[in-house]
């Protein structure tokens, strides 16, 4: 069994890069330039099979949202679900932190990648998460 | 008109509701008996049957055969959201379009009970963060990454249809809800037939902001059939069968199409945009021609967006479509006279069923108090996540 370790932090989903820089990371078609999270057989907007790893910018919009009041037990609400879209054009889901008012969140408004620890394991491992905050 | 159309003969559902003394085949086997009857015609009659049910384990259709008549016909069961039932009847008609059956039976059923809608987290005793999945996460994101419940996705549907689109608001979605629950009062079968002020409307609980406790579908017990047949065999039944008949003009389902945010939020427009033109073209018929509509309004966001994505608006026009009060049953495109899944219910195998039930039975004028005067073409959309979009489009028989 592992040693327990404060210090220690594992990214809450792998396309979260921590660090002193973080960011995302997509699967980018060589062929089109479609991009993705996860892992990938194929492409499914133009089927290549090529894939590079690039970095996804921090900067994005709130083009969607929802405040959501009623969730899964141990969630804190309510809290704000948004899609936003980052300045180089990827579409990521994840929620908006730093408003003292859910409400006051707006479609349009300019947020960026921010991270936080959102839950510490059994062996003292944090896992870190990624949430946008407004300009 | 060609001679190879298919044709609803018999239609039936039962009330949605909660029903803990009876089971999914209680359920199925009256609409299917009760289908039948409709029809003038018993399950010898039938050369298919498509079962359809999301929660129902394996083989249900043969369990379903073994209340009804076990004749060894071929059985599909059918999974696909909540298109489900849309599949099931689809299934059917491929069967007979392709000449491999005369007469067919679609059924979808669902026993819900009161299940939530929100996904249970699997609790492990000791936690220990391992990535796992496509996308290498040690926990669940739901609620930490954003929303993966029902009436969160939907409303972020709404919500980036309202960034889009101008005069779109929370009380617009809530208008949606204050129609179909006002429509629900006229059906019998549905699960509420209650009455809502907007006022209550906007008030009541919130789920997912925009999405208030009263514009969202309840969960709920149900099941709908109906028995399809080829144009050559129905004009070999009797002159009041043949009159009672209604005619499917297209019968479309579609799956979504690459876009770039599909992966972290679902897209229920392009596959529905797809599916419309689809069934459109092949009917003859544009959006003007539809005397009502029967589309999947899971939540009050999603039925405002598909007014757009069905053509009954104008690109970008679904806020002033509510607002000028064309979708009530008064109105230029009743949209929803059931109640919709808001309030006549969501058992989610039945709906697909069920919406062509409730178009079929307008096209016949036997829908009673909520009859619309006159109908002769009307359109039955549904949508599940993942995606799939089903659309029929029926016509009544010419006199
Ligand atoms: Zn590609």
């Amino acid at each position: 069994m592992p040693e327990a370790d404060s210090a220690n932090q594992v990214p809450i989903v792998g396309y979260l890069q921590l660090g002193d820089d973080p960011h995302l990371r997509a699967n980018e078609c060589t062929g089109c330039g479609a991009r993705y999270f996860d892992r990938r057989n194929a492409c499914a907007k133009c089927g290549g099979t090529g894939f590079t790893e690039t970095r996804v910018g921090g900067a994005a919009v709130l083009k969607a949202f929802s405040v959501v009041h009623n969730a899964a037990p141990g969630i804190p609400v309510p809290y704000v679900s948004a899609i936003v879209e980052t300045t180089d054009g990827t579409s990521v889901r994840s929620n908006v932190v730093g408003l003292d008012d859910p409400m006051k969140a707006e479609l349009g408004m300019q947020v960026e990648l921010t991270t936080y620890v959102c839950g510490t394991d059994d062996d003292g491992t944090e896992c870190v998460a990624f949430g946008y905050a407004p300009v | 008109m060609s001679g190879d159309s298919v044709w609803v003969l018999g239609a039936n559902m039962t009330r949605f509701a909660r029903y803990p003394e009876l089971d999914a085949l209680d359920l199925a086997s009256e609409a299917c008996l009760a289908a039948f009857a409709d029809g003038g015609v018993d399950v010898h009659d039938m050369d298919i049957l498509a079962a359809g049910s999301l929660f129902q384990p394996l083989g249900f259709g043969q369990r379903l055969q073994k209340q009804i008549g076990q004749t060894g016909i071929p059985v599909f069961n059918v999974s696909n959201a909540c298109a489900t039932g849309a599949t099931a009847i689809r299934v059917a008609y491929m069967a007979i379009k392709a000449g491999e059956a005369e007469m067919g039976l679609a059924v979808g059923v669902e026993q819900m009970g009161k299940m939530g809608l929100l996904a249970g987290a699997n609790r492990l005793e000791r936690k220990v963060y391992e990535p796992s999945g496509r996308h290498g996460s040690v926990t669940s994101v739901d609620g930490i990454l954003g929303t993966e419940t029902m009436p969160g996705v939907f409303a972020q549907a709404g919500t980036g249809y309202a960034y889009e689109n101008e005069g779109v608001g929370f009380e617009q979605f809530a208008k949606v809800a204050y129609k179909n629950h006002l429509h629900s009062t006229l059906n019998p079968l549905a699960q509420y037939q209650k009455e809502f002020s907007l006022e209550q409307i906007m008030g009541s609980p919130v789920q997912s902001y925009p999405n208030t406790t009263l514009m969202c579908c309840p969960t709920g017990d149900g099941a709908a059939a109906v028995v399809l047949v080829s144009e050559e065999r129905l004009r070999s039944l009797p002159k009041e069968a043949q009159q009672r008949a209604v005619k499917i003009s297209a019968s479309v389902l579609t799956s979504d199409p690459w876009v770039e945010s599909g992966q972290v939020q679902p897209d229920v427009n392009t596959l529905t945009r797809n599916a419309a033109a689809q069934a459109y073209e092949t009917a003859g018929v544009g959006p003007e021609d539809l005397d009502l509509v029967e589309l999947h309004d899971c939540f009050a966001t999603a039925e405002l967006i598909h007014y757009d994505n069905l053509g009954l608006c104008e690109r970008g026009g679904a806020g002033e479509f509510i607002d000028s009060g064309a979708p009530f049953r008064d109105g230029r495109i009743p949209v929803n006279v059931s109640g919709g899944l808001i309030s006549k219910g969501h058992p989610i195998g039945a709906t697909g069923v069920a919406n062509v039930y409730e178009v079929a039975t307008h096209l016949r004028g036997e829908a009673g108090d909520r009859q619309i005067e006159g109908a002769k073409v009307g359109l039955a959309h549904v949508i599940g996540l993942g995606s799939a979009c089903g659309i029929h489009i029926l016509e009544k028989a010419a006199a």
